[in-house]
């Protein structure tokens, strides 16, 4: 488990009501990134946001390097900005499947939740393929009533990615 | 997608992933300046790869000691395409031995890394010691008055798994499967020392943490990608668009005098503008004078080597890369996985005693590099393309005419001189 994510006492009814809630930003966050709106994506984040994305063997050890690390919302635009200008890689299409989210802990408007991700991946001249299979382990804060991430650690158990990873998870 | 994955034209599908030991592999008369497609495609030369070059007399990279620092430390590596444990014993010392229990074959050592008092067999609890010698064979003399064990004359001494030298350099650990191999610093020649030493000697290596990938590719696509200055201004945009790397900043490709050994270095100008005139301007697509970082804390370099390049990139044949790219650190391990495919092992690392600023600063620029790297990952697909490339077209071989038939060690960007080096030995090697 993720340190800091294990399960709390949470209220039945605000889990619900948050979980459903949850269940919403994920869908909008991979229909942003599954439609191809990358400029979209930093959005859901908050402007000291730390996002990485790393294998489930580091996250195990504690080890904090990231395949993708940013600790700004700046340093997020600039991954969008690299991959829509700069990037070189064969065409591909990619989507989200979110699923098992769980409030584990809320304090005041800080709510921790974690949620398993399929990214399945279809290169134009492949088969579909189960990219990765990995975690999200979210700490979303409440701004003008509308959820952001704070801090998205994205846990992949395929250790062994195939060739490359090219847009967000 | 892996390489196992492909479905419109499968490896093993084309005339060039079948040829075998008994075509004659005749180098092109133009020597160094073509490159034959069947180097990247045919399983003959691949196998003639493995036992000439990964088992033959080179110091291959097995792991850094910084990932077992302890007595008992063990860690699931390989040598070429061989697995292989490497662990460190209670006196302190290193061992490396074939991941193969002696006696039905099983690839015993299933942690990637780990500690231990000693390495258990699972399928029927045969036991090593962090030497790797054969200790345990549980009910040897059999069951007391049923029978059965094994014969009288067994010595468990005869069967150990096979043991490979080992050399450890400023705390990287190389083996090797002869013993009568050169000593590892002549191996790695002073040319290559120099670069070497700046980032691993006297110092304490912090490990950040791991990536894996599949390439599919050859492996010595890889060698030749980081012997090749002249893609780096021109498929990493990303360098180009920010003023990492134009043609025009200082740069040298080193090859060891053998050739099999390399380094790219740069230097990062403090005024992108003023290296750059305008008709490389106009060469590089990828050069924007407008283009900015939101947050340009990502671009930092501190100084904090002794060597006039901010950035060197090592190729330490055969299996071993070695990134200092501004102030994000690794190492790459090359596992051949077939003639079209490649495993890279990536371990991520940062000094003891860096301050909390500085380890944040090395992960920032790890997104540098990496299976999703702004410039790992343009490698990665480009190395990919090439192997299709060459595995499934008619023509039979690629032109290495940058700077001429020069061989070595280059100042410009526009040249190919360390590539042909590199073959140049591998032909000697290869008898090709």
């Amino acid at each position: 488990m993720y340190p800091g994510f294990e399960l709390t006492s949470v209220d039945v009814q605000q889990a619900r009501a948050l979980r459903f809630e949850i269940e919403e930003f994920h869908t909008a966050y991979a229909h942003a990134l599954d439609s191809g709106q990358l400029q979209q994506w930093p959005e859901f984040f908050t402007d000291d946001a730390v996002y990485r994305i790393t294998a489930r063997e580091n996250a195990d050890e504690g080890l904090p390097v990231g395949l993708v690390y940013a600790d700004s919302k700046a340093m997020i635009r600039d991954r969008a900005f690299a991959i829509e200008h700069t990037q070189m890689f064969a065409p591909r299409y990619l989507q989200h499947f979110v699923t098992n989210v769980c409030v584990v802990a809320v304090e005041g408007e800080t709510i921790r939740a974690r949620a398993n991700y399929q990214l399945l991946q279809t290169l134009v001249d492949g088969p579909t393929t189960l990219h990765q299979a990995g975690r999200y382990f979210d700490v979303f804060v409440r701004v003008n009533g509308r959820l952001l991430l704070k801090n998205r650690q994205c846990v992949y158990d395929t250790l062994l990615i195939a060739n490359d990873l090219v847009y967000p998870v | 997608m892996f390489n196992a994955d492909i479905v419109i034209g499968q490896p093993g599908q084309f005339p060039k992933d079948r040829m075998d030991e008994h075509v004659e592999y005749k180098w092109p008369a133009a020597g160094l300046t073509e490159i034959p497609d069947w180097v990247y495609t045919s399983p003959a030369i691949y196998a003639r790869e493995v036992e000439r070059i990964f088992h033959g007399r080179t110091w291959n990279f097995v792991a850094l000691e910084a990932e077992i620092p302890n007595a008992g430390d063990f860690k699931r590596s390989f040598v070429g395409p061989t697995p292989v444990v490497v662990s460190r014993d209670t006196d302190g010392s290193v061992h490396v031995f074939e991941n193969r229990c002696s006696h039905r074959g099983v690839e015993f050592c299933r942690k990637q890394r780990g500690n231990a008092t000693e390495l258990v067999c699972p399928y029927h609890n045969w036991s090593y010691d962090l030497k790797g010698n054969l200790q345990g064979i549980p009910f040897k003399r059999g069951i007391k008055g049923v029978g059965g064990g094994m014969p009288k004359d067994f010595r468990n001494e005869e069967h150990n798994p096979r043991k490979l030298r080992v050399a450890i350099l400023h705390g990287v650990v190389f083996a090797s499967f002869k013993e009568d191999v050169e000593p590892l610093e002549d191996y790695l020649t002073p040319e290559i020392l120099k670069d070497f030493e700046v980032v691993f000697k006297g110092r304490k290596l912090k490990v950040l943490g791991f990536y894996r990938n599949e390439l599919p590719g050859n492996w010595k696509m890889y060698h030749e990608n980081l012997k090749d200055p002249y893609h780096a201004t021109l498929l990493h945009s990303f360098l180009v668009s920010f003023g990492l790397l134009v043609a025009g900043s200082k740069n040298a490709m080193i090859a060891c005098p053998v050739g099999r050994h390399g380094t790219m270095a740069a230097a990062k100008p403090d005024d992108v503008a003023s290296v750059v005139d305008e008709s490389s301007k106009a060469q590089m697509r990828a050069y924007r004078d407008d283009f900015k970082l939101a947050d340009p804390r990502f671009l930092d370099y501190v100084r904090e080597f002794d060597s006039p390049w901010s950035v060197t990139m090592q190729t330490i044949w055969p299996n071993l890369i070695v990134q200092r790219e501004l102030n994000t650190l690794g190492i790459r391990h090359i596992v051949p996985n077939g003639p079209h495919s490649m495993i890279m092992l990536w371990t991520m690392f940062g000094y003891e005693g860096d301050t909390e600023d500085m380890q944040a600063h090395r992960l920032r620029q790890g997104n540098l590099m990496g299976p999703s790297g702004f410039l790992g990952l343009e490698d990665n697909e480009a190395i990919k393309f090439m192997q299709e490339g060459v595995r499934r077209s008619t023509a039979d071989r690629g032109i290495l005419k940058l700077g001429g038939t020069t061989e070595g060690t280059t100042a410009s960007l526009i040249d190919e001189s360390a590539i042909r080096a590199m073959y140049h030995h591998y032909r000697d090697i290869m008898e090709l």
